[in-house]
């Protein structure tokens, strides 16, 4: 059932649209996401940005007024096929989400929920080496190490984001979508997960949703704007900044839209 | 008395009534000069009459004062009339003043409902300290047997109603508190909107039901039906009132309130806790198991403590389906009583209220009383550490 793809793009979403009772969230969005790189959402507030990243690993499947149509492939396969399981899907896909939402687990188990459930680990030291790895990864070990066993939700805001990062990548997942991953971050947390993205970028497929203009240039080689629903540009990101197209694009990136 | 008390309602009306008017008639006709709107002048006058002579009627009625009470609210009424009415100027506060009026009348339901539990309270310890001057307490708490025999001389230990009753509302609580958990999680977490409003009220109209229905239902339907096809076959006994009818029953009667509990506290589990599992490839069963029911535990627990000192308070059940007989056995198809029960019995009929048979209803009522009590705070103190959780 594998069609062959179009390009060699990780994420390939054709005609899509999502409608949420009578909102019509999302208009008809192509997009080619390609892997090993970083891809940023950027758009005004309310224009479904989350919503369409929630396509990407099934998520929209748990609301239920929410429809999805239209064609996502992940590696040529159509993942809103019949046959695909979602619960597998997000294994491999997986996310961050806008306001940091740990388990009421020690921070531990927190890191340690998706390997345990998939069986990623064969003994108690290559869990520890997967958390420890993870939290590292998530710039998070220095401040959990000796507290590993307190609950994660006793985190402030932003060790428990970071919290959320060390928990999505120690499933191993072959891509990463992160929604606003540093809205309740300090600069300096915020430095440090931009760090984790660029070195993610390296083995995974990063898709971010952010509202930071700097942050969209700093992090990520291609840029999508959305408004209203659609997709307006999508294109390099040093493109978008200094030579939009559209100029819907050209006035949000100003400041005179959102 | 309910003539001067027609009287002040009387009064009240008509302040209702003259106050706004007088109010505008002080501001020259102009309601924007005056501190409030004209109609809360009228409530103010209103209150002002109303809760001095009901405050005053139930005092003196409390405090036998007979022929003087009708004079005194009528003189109360007018003072209150005549004082919300003189007092009106474009500055005085009628809104203020109002408020404060009614702040009154709350406060004087909440202790209502405070002094009474300390009424309850005083008036049990007061006779169960009588039966404690005539019964040694040692024998009281310690003795396994329960004989209570009216010419005197009986034994009152209280063993074997506490182990019916915690017989019984542990075999209660063993039967609810799995299926109306279970029943909570299917309605929260699978069950789709449709079934959801089919459902709920379905096992809602369960709690509805009063218990002696419950009781009758346990005495001629599941009574046998244990006995005959559960107890005499595997040689437990031909008793048809047993722990485990009275145990079954009451679980039944528990199961809407667990349900309803635990719906409400997995419910108040964030849905953002959930989406955080199923997006790392969790199955809907996974996370009920490792994150929805570990997040939700103290609640539950809560919830079944207070399932629990529901169960220990029942009495109907108990008649209709354990019987009577005072027993201290292990044997679940063995026909068993609890204290409630016994409380009834030794109250009822003829009674002497000096004797020792009598008065033991009172301690076994407060033992009853602190055991529930302590469930109940156990319980809160659960439900309100849960509560920190999310804050
Ligand atoms: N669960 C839902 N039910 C109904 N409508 C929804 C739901 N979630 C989102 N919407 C609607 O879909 C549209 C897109 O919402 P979405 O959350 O995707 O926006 P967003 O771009 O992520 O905004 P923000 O930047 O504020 O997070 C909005 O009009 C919103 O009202
Ligand atoms: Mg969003």
């Amino acid at each position: 059932m594998k069609d062959t793809p179009m390009t060699n793009a990780k994420i390939s979403a054709k005609g899509v649209d999502v409608h949420y009772a009578d909102t019509h969230a999302i208009k008809d969005v192509n997009v080619e996401i390609a892997d090993k790189t970083v891809t940023a959402f950027i758009g005004p507030s309310g224009c479904g940005k989350s919503t369409f990243l929630r396509c990407i690993n099934r998520m929209n499947d748990t609301i239920d007024s929410c429809r999805v149509t239209g064609d996502i492939r992940i590696d040529g396969e159509d993942i809103y096929d019949a046959k695909v399981d979602p619960v597998q899907l997000r294994a491999k896909v997986g996310m961050v989400f806008q306001k940091p939402n740990p388990f009421p687990k020690s921070i531990y188990d927190n890191v340690a929920y998706g390997p345990k459930i998939h069986g990623l680990a064969r003994n108690k030291a290559e869990l520890d080496e997967i958390v420890e790895k993870s939290l590292r990864k998530a710039a998070l070990w220095n401040e959990a190490k000796d507290r590993l066993l307190s609950p994660g939700t006793g985190l402030s805001g932003g060790q428990q984001q970071r919290l959320c990062i060390a928990r999505a990548i120690a499933t191993a997942p072959e891509v990463l979508l992160m929604d606003e991953p540093c809205s309740a971050l300090d600069p300096i947390a915020t430095a440090q997960v931009e760090e984790l993205i660029d070195e993610l970028q390296k083995s995974f497929c990063v898709v971010i949703v952010t509202h930071s203009m700097q942050q969209a240039a700093r992090v990520s080689q291609k840029t999508a704007f959305f408004h209203l629903g659609s997709l307006v540009e999508y294109d390099d990101t040093d493109k978008i900044f200094t030579n939009p197209e559209d100029p819907r694009t050209e006035s949000y990136i100003s400041g005179r839209i959102g | 008395m309910s003539v001067s008390l027609i009287l002040a309602l009387g009064l009240a009306v008509l302040g209702y009534v003259i106050a706004p008017r007088r109010a505008l008639a002080v501001a020259g006709g102009d309601a924007r000069t005056l501190a409030a709107l004209p109609r809360q002048y009228g409530l103010n006058a209103l209150l002002a009459v109303l809760v001095p002579s009901f405050a005053i009627l139930i005092a003196g009625t409390l405090a036998g004062a007979g022929a003087y009470l009708g004079w005194t609210i009528l003189v109360v009424a007018v003072v209150g009339f005549a004082g919300s009415l003189f007092k009106i100027t474009p500055d005085y506060r009628a809104r203020t003043h109002a408020e404060n009026w009614i702040k009154l009348i709350l406060i004087a339901a909440s202790v209502v409902a405070i002094l009474t539990t300390v009424g309850i309270v005083f008036s049990m310890l007061f006779e169960a300290r009588n039966f404690f001057s005539q019964y040694d307490w040692k024998d009281f708490f310690l003795s396994a047997e329960w004989s209570p025999n009216f010419r005197g001389n009986s034994s009152l230990g209280i063993l074997p109603l506490l182990w019916g009753t915690l017989y019984i509302s542990f075999i209660a609580l063993v039967f609810a508190v799995p299926i109306g958990l279970f029943a909570a999680i299917y309605l929260s977490e699978y069950a789709s909107r449709r079934m959801r409003s089919v459902t709920k009220p379905a096992i809602e109209i369960l709690a509805g039901i009063p218990t002696i229905v419950y009781g009758l239902f346990a005495l001629v339907t599941v009574g046998p039906f244990l006995r005959d096809y559960f107890a005499a076959p595997m040689g437990f006994g031909g008793s048809a009132s047993s722990v485990m009818t009275a145990g079954l029953v009451m679980g039944v009667m528990l199961i809407p309130f667990v349900s309803s509990l635990s719906d409400d506290i997995i419910n108040a589990v964030p849905q953002t806790m959930r989406d955080g599992s199923l997006a790392l490839g969790a199955t809907k069963s996974e996370t009920i198991r490792q994150v929805v029911i570990p997040a939700a535990l103290p609640g539950i627990v809560g919830a079944t403590l207070l399932a629990a000192s529901r169960a220990i308070g029942e009495t109907m059940i108990v008649v209709l389906g354990a019987g009577a007989a005072a027993r201290l056995s292990l044997n679940p198809f063995e026909a068993m009583t609890t204290v409630t029960v016994k409380i009834v019995s030794q109250l009822t009929g003829d009674t002497d209220f000096a004797s020792p048979e009598t008065l033991v209803a009172f301690a076994l009522g407060m033992t009853l009383f602190v055991i529930t009590l302590c469930l109940n705070v156990l319980a809160l103190l659960i439900v309100r550490k849960y509560r920190e959780q999310y804050e």
